[in-house]
């Protein structure tokens, strides 16, 4: 017997032990100091699927939904797995060509990756729907998935509400850390994007496990990972529904805009800007198509002229003009200027003045008289105590700054314009050093330099309803569930005018205003049995029209409050090219306030007016114009995408030829790309540069 | 074992069992991981003989009886039909290529009808370890002397060579671990050193550029002769030998291993290796592809395997994602799970901690094997313990080692856990005789 290899049988042993410890040591190599193939293990099996809670609902000011949601449906695909597809039979149930089938696929996996889900078709009309969920299962990698859609019950306020868009790669570089991801959809005007925050929600994200072909096993660790899904807050408006939707019936056809306030709160009643649209166009899959022929109106319709643009605010400037004057002591009521058809304190013959005959205060705000105001703002800039122009200009600013001009309103809506209140030293450039009251002398009736958003006029209304003070107007009262982000604390704060201003001058203007409708330059718009205050204005404006600047229809303004004891509503209305401000805008006006105040127009009188303002075509010649002209070059181009199409269909062409023409022939692809949100925000500073232009040319006297 | 009986109860080594019973149970309950579904009842698809876990429960039950009969026998009857159980089993493998039915690529299966298959190079381990046993104790046998060296390394390579004719590579390695058992009775330590060089030569082959490997083994080569050139100035003989072994070394590394993996290994076994290691390998080089190319056109080269099984341990962390949590094992990510990566499954769940209980079960359980080996009188019962022992541990040490990545994937199950009828059977038949051998140790056997 070998017992002399004994001892080889503990040489085996350490061998065993040997090769143990070296597993061994494998395993802590790969179980304790590798993070990785845990992070590859959850990367294989886990399915994080991001859950988008519902945006919040906006109600109006009795609780009518006017921003709410709908179900609708995505077909969604993941590249990787959709292949093997029946393309022909895809594409004929959606109406597409391969080519575009594989234009659309080229671009998800661009955005999203081949094995993230992306949107192959957004927002499925019920019959698409329909269609495709009975033979979705033919196409591998394809499924429909739920959506929330946004939808305008009443069809209004798009300008206020705003709208949501998919964002673009500005965006989320702009919001890094705010967690949107490509493909998310984020308010990007509006309400939508001034509250994004509160409509949002949290987006809630549910952990699958799934199995090595992607199908899924159940919830993954019962779900104790799963962060919820917080839908978003509910936010309610000081909108009217009917007022809106009136004001919006009343601006058909017309260019302009509406803001009215509630001078108690601040809280805007309704907000028009004329031409609107309806805001459900901008929700389903037609929205590229869509959005691209709104955005080419020549009107430039996406721009909410309540807040965006800035004009002369002409004659209605003349109660702040008056204030300062009554306050600073140049003038007091019973003062009187006589007028022989122009001022005559420049000796230049400006301003004209259209009543003929000697003014007081109140009869002078009546009849908006040129001559009137223009010697109280002379006399105001010439006060000796000031000792020059300079001074006392900056004394006139620091009144009317107080009254919300020359500055931002801080209104929760965005891109908010801040208007002009030119100060000297742009007088120091324009005119030299030595400049005097009537170098400026337009000023006095609104036709200078001086330039307001309606918001603003609409404000001063309200501050002389209130007799000096305002809140800031805004159009959202409370959040539901409460204001964590301190969105609302700046419309809680009262705003006050002027210390200087006694309550007796705001009486005075409030008398001159009152007797514009009683009997002045707004007779026409008065309300039976309700005590308007008003004001009238006439604003001079030129257009450049292939390179000149014409002169254009006068624009048509009018500011009022109403009832004159415990004011209701403060409203400010623009109708531009409309003519004189009794014309369009006073009529308009009276009719949105005796809506408000009575909640129908009374009358067979008033009625006729509604239905008259209603049907009357007060767009501007030249938009006219331009609107032909784009009408009849988007036919000549249809005609010739159509000519193409079947040129090319004969020739039997690729599929990618066909594609192309397709993009160079469309009447409007390039905004319809993947950047409409910043073509938005492009839109009004166009705008206001065209505007500008317009209000420099206007007349001095 | 439920049949305590005091005759056969006797003597027998009741830690060996016990061990035999938590490793079998273990088993079951990986497999029982492997394939829980969350919406089925448990109780109900372990007794209803559908599911993987039920049939080795079935199994299990099955080599319980085959156990309690082996140890009702007499051992003499081992000794007595160990030639003759081999040569059985050689007729049966070459039965297999006549009968053989083809599963997962492996013609090594005779179906036996009722869906069960009989895998005869399993038993056939058996066989081989008795037949080693029974001529080593042979009077006559000079283990000492080279021809009965080769005649025991015969006995061994019969079996290994039939099943790499099955293409079944690792049950073919398997035949190696008598290596250690021959060491035991006296096999010169230098072929044991020989041959660990040669496998480390061979990985270097695949790890390292060809070029680069030749200079090295040069270089290494010159730096010995200048070390030892004093010595060949009188003695000639080491210089040849040195030369000898360079020689045999880069025409191993440059020809050798190239010829084996194009030439012998099926294009799907190369690329497995290869891919082991992190390396391609080019399909077009090897010639059995070459043959059959309509049959298995594109074998994508791919570490899927190997990746997916080290992600399963790997997540397992230290103390794992706990049972039936395992995410891996319940997205079925990891292939062939219940069978040759059952390890990965109970890595998952347990984690570290888990591994580390489980291995040493298992290397307690092979200690005390060479201890019940060191305690045999017989020669015939010490070879035949070191043979269980060494089988085990080899296929333990083949079967994890693959899992995590330190060995090329060849099927090998995992001894008592993995599932597999033929597999369970064989190692309770290996371990049950090695009991009765143990219980009858007083015996003088030949």
């Amino acid at each position: 017997m070998p017992v002399f290899n004994q001892s080889r049988g503990g040489i085996i042993k350490i061998i065993f032990a040997a090769v143990f410890l070296v597993i061994a040591g494998q395993l802590v190599n790969l179980q304790l100091f590798s993070v990785k193939y845990k992070l590859a293990a959850e990367n294989n099996a886990i399915f994080r699927k991001v859950i988008y809670p519902d945006r919040g609902i906006i109600f109006d000011r009795k609780r009518k939904a006017i921003l709410e949601n709908t179900i609708s449906y995505d077909l969604v695909v993941i590249p990787s797995e959709a292949k093997g597809v029946d393309t022909a039979s895809l594409c004929n149930l959606l109406n597409i060509d391969t080519a575009e089938y594989k234009h659309r696929m080229r671009e998800i996996i661009f955005k999203t990756g081949s094995v993230r889900i992306g949107v192959f078709e957004p927002i499925l009309s019920p019959e698409m729907f329909a269609r495709l969920n009975e033979n979705i299962y033919k196409f591998p990698g394809f499924s429909l998935t739920e959506r929330s859609v946004r939808s305008y019950p009443y069809s209004i306020a798009a300008h206020v509400l705003g709208y949501v868009a998919e964002v673009d790669t500005t965006f989320l570089r702009k919001h890094k850390d705010e967690g949107y991801l490509m493909g998310d959809y984020a308010g990007l005007t509006g309400l939508e994007r001034s509250y994004e925050k509160v409509l949002m929600g949290q987006r809630g994200v549910k952990n699958y496990i799934r199995d090595n072909k992607s199908r899924i096993q159940g919830s993954y660790e019962n779900g104790i990972y799963d962060t919820a899904a917080v839908a978003g807050k509910n936010i309610h408006t000081s909108l009217d529904v009917e007022l809106q939707k009136l004001g919006e019936q009343l601006m058909t056809n017309k260019v302009g805009s509406i803001v009215a306030i509630d001078p108690k709160t601040g809280g805007i009643l309704c907000m028009v800007s004329a031409p609107t649209y309806d805001p459900n166009y901008l929700t389903g899959s037609q929205r590229r198509k869509h959005f691209a022929e709104l955005f080419l109106d020549p009107r430039k319709i996406f721009n909410n002229r309540g807040i965006g643009t800035y004009y002369s605010p002409g004659s209605t400037f003349k109660t702040v003009v008056g204030i300062v004057g009554l306050t600073e002591g140049v003038i007091d009521e019973r003062t009187s200027v006589t007028c022989p058809g122009f001022f005559t304190g420049c000796g230049t013959g400006k301003p004209k003045c259209l009543d003929k005959g000697t003014f007081q205060f109140k009869e002078a705000v009546a009849h908006s008289d040129n001559s009137y105001f223009s010697t109280v703002f002379k006399r105001t800039l010439d006060q000796p105590r000031y000792h020059g122009a300079d001074s006392a200009l900056t004394v006139f600013n620091s009144y009317a700054t107080t009254f919300g001009l020359g500055h931002k309103l801080g209104v929760d809506l965005p891109a908010e314009q801040k208007g002009i209140l030119p100060v000297s030293s742009f007088y120091r450039k324009l005119f030299g050093p030595r400049w005097y009251s009537c170098n400026i002398i337009s000023n006095a009736i609104g036709q200078g330099e001086v330039n307001t958003t309606l918001a603003q006029l609409a404000n001063v209304m309200a501050i002389i309803a209130n007799k000096g003070w305002y809140y800031t107007p805004h159009v959202v009262d409370s959040i539901e569930g409460g204001d964590d982000n301190d969105m609302l604390a700046a419309f809680h704060e009262k705003h006050y005018t002027d210390k200087r201003i006694p309550d007796s001058i705001f009486d005075a203007v409030q008398d001159g205003m009152q007797a514009v409708v009683d009997y002045g330059t707004a007779v026409r718009s008065r309300i039976p049995d309700i005590v308007v205050c008003g004001k009238t204005g006439t604003v001079q404006n030129s257009a450049k029209i292939n390179g000149h600047m014409v002169p254009q229809q006068d624009h048509s303004f009018f500011g009022a409050f109403a009832p004159r004891d415990n004011p209701k509503i403060a409203i400010a209305v623009i109708c531009e090219n409309a003519g004189q401000g009794a014309w369009a805008a006073a009529p308009i006006a009276s009719l949105l306030i005796e809506k408000y105040l009575r909640d129908s127009i009374k009358g067979k009188e008033r009625q006729d007016m509604l239905e008259e303002f209603t049907k009357k075509n007060l767009i501007p010649q030249r938009y006219r114009l331009e609107m032909a002209k784009r009408d009849s070059l988007k036919q000549i181009k249809e005609a010739q995408l159509l000519l193409q199409q079947r040129m090319s269909r004969e020739a039997n062409d690729s599929a990618e030829a066909e594609e192309n023409t397709e993009q160079e022939v469309k009447p409007a692809p390039a905004p319809a790309a993947p950047l409409p949100p910043k073509k938005k925000t492009g839109s009004p500073a166009a705008l206001i540069i065209d505007d500008k232009k317009n209000k420099k040319n206007y007349k001095i006297g | 074992m439920n049949n305590r009986n005091n005759n056969i109860s006797a003597g027998v080594d009741w830690t060996i069992i016990w061990l035999y019973a938590i490793l079998v149970s273990i088993g079951i309950l990986c497999i029982f991981m492997v394939e829980y579904r969350t919406d089925t009842n448990w109780l109900q698809t372990f007794l209803g003989g559908k599911t993987n876990y039920s049939k080795q429960l079935i199994f299990a039950g099955v080599c319980t009886i085959a156990a309690t009969f082996i140890l009702l026998t007499d051992s003499k009857l081992f000794t007595a039909l160990a030639n003759l159980l081999y040569a059985f089993g050689i007729l049966l493998m070459l039965a297999t290529f006549v009968l053989g039915k083809n599963i997962n690529g492996s013609k090594s299966w005779i179906p036996l009808g009722g869906g069960f298959n009989l895998q005869p190079a399993e038993l056939c381990k058996i066989f081989t370890a008795l037949a080693l046993a029974k001529f080593l104790s042979r009077q006559e046998t000079d283990f000492s002397k080279l021809r009965s060296q080769l005649i025991a390394g015969a006995i061994a390579i019969t079996p290994a060579i039939l099943s790499i004719g099955q293409h079944e590579l690792g049950l073919a390695l398997v035949y190696s671990s008598f290596l250690v058992a021959m060491y035991r009775e006296g096999l010169p330590a230098q072929i044991l050193i020989f041959g660990s060089s040669f496998a480390v030569l061979v990985i270097a082959t695949l790890v390292v550029e060809p070029n680069i490997l030749a200079v090295t083994l040069t270089v290494i080569a010159a730096i010995i002769l200048f070390l030892v050139r004093k010595q060949n100035k009188k003695n000639k003989r080491a210089l040849v030998l040195i030369v000898g072994i360079w020689l045999f070394c880069v025409g191993t590394q440059r020809f050798g291993v190239p010829y084996i993996f194009n030439n012998v290994f099926e294009c799907y076994q190369s690329t497995r290796i290869y891919s082991m290691v992190g390396k391609e390998y080019d399909c077009s080089k090897n010639k059995k592809s070459e043959k059959k190319t309509g049959e298995k056109a594109a074998h994508k080269p791919d570490d899927y395997n190997v990746r997916q099984s080290k992600i399963a341990i790997g997540s397992g962390g230290l103390t794992g994602r706990g049972f039936l949590k395992g995410t891996q094992t319940r997205g079925k990510y990891v292939p062939a799970q219940p069978t040759d990566f059952i390890f990965t499954s109970l890595g998952e769940a347990f984690g570290f901690v888990g591994c580390a209980i489980f291995l040493g079960i298992y290397l307690f359980l092979l200690y005390r094997i060479v201890k019940i080996a060191e305690r045999q009188r017989s020669t015939f019962s010490r070879v035949y313990a070191y043979s269980v022992a060494s089988i085990i541990f080899f296929h333990i040490a083949v079967n994890v080692s693959m899992t995590i990545g330190l060995f090329p994937i060849v099927g090998i199950p995992l001894p008592l856990i993995s599932y597999g009828g033929s597999s369970l059977l064989t190692f309770t038949i290996l371990i049950f005789i090695l009991l009765r051998l143990d219980a009858d140790r007083q015996m003088v056997l030949r």
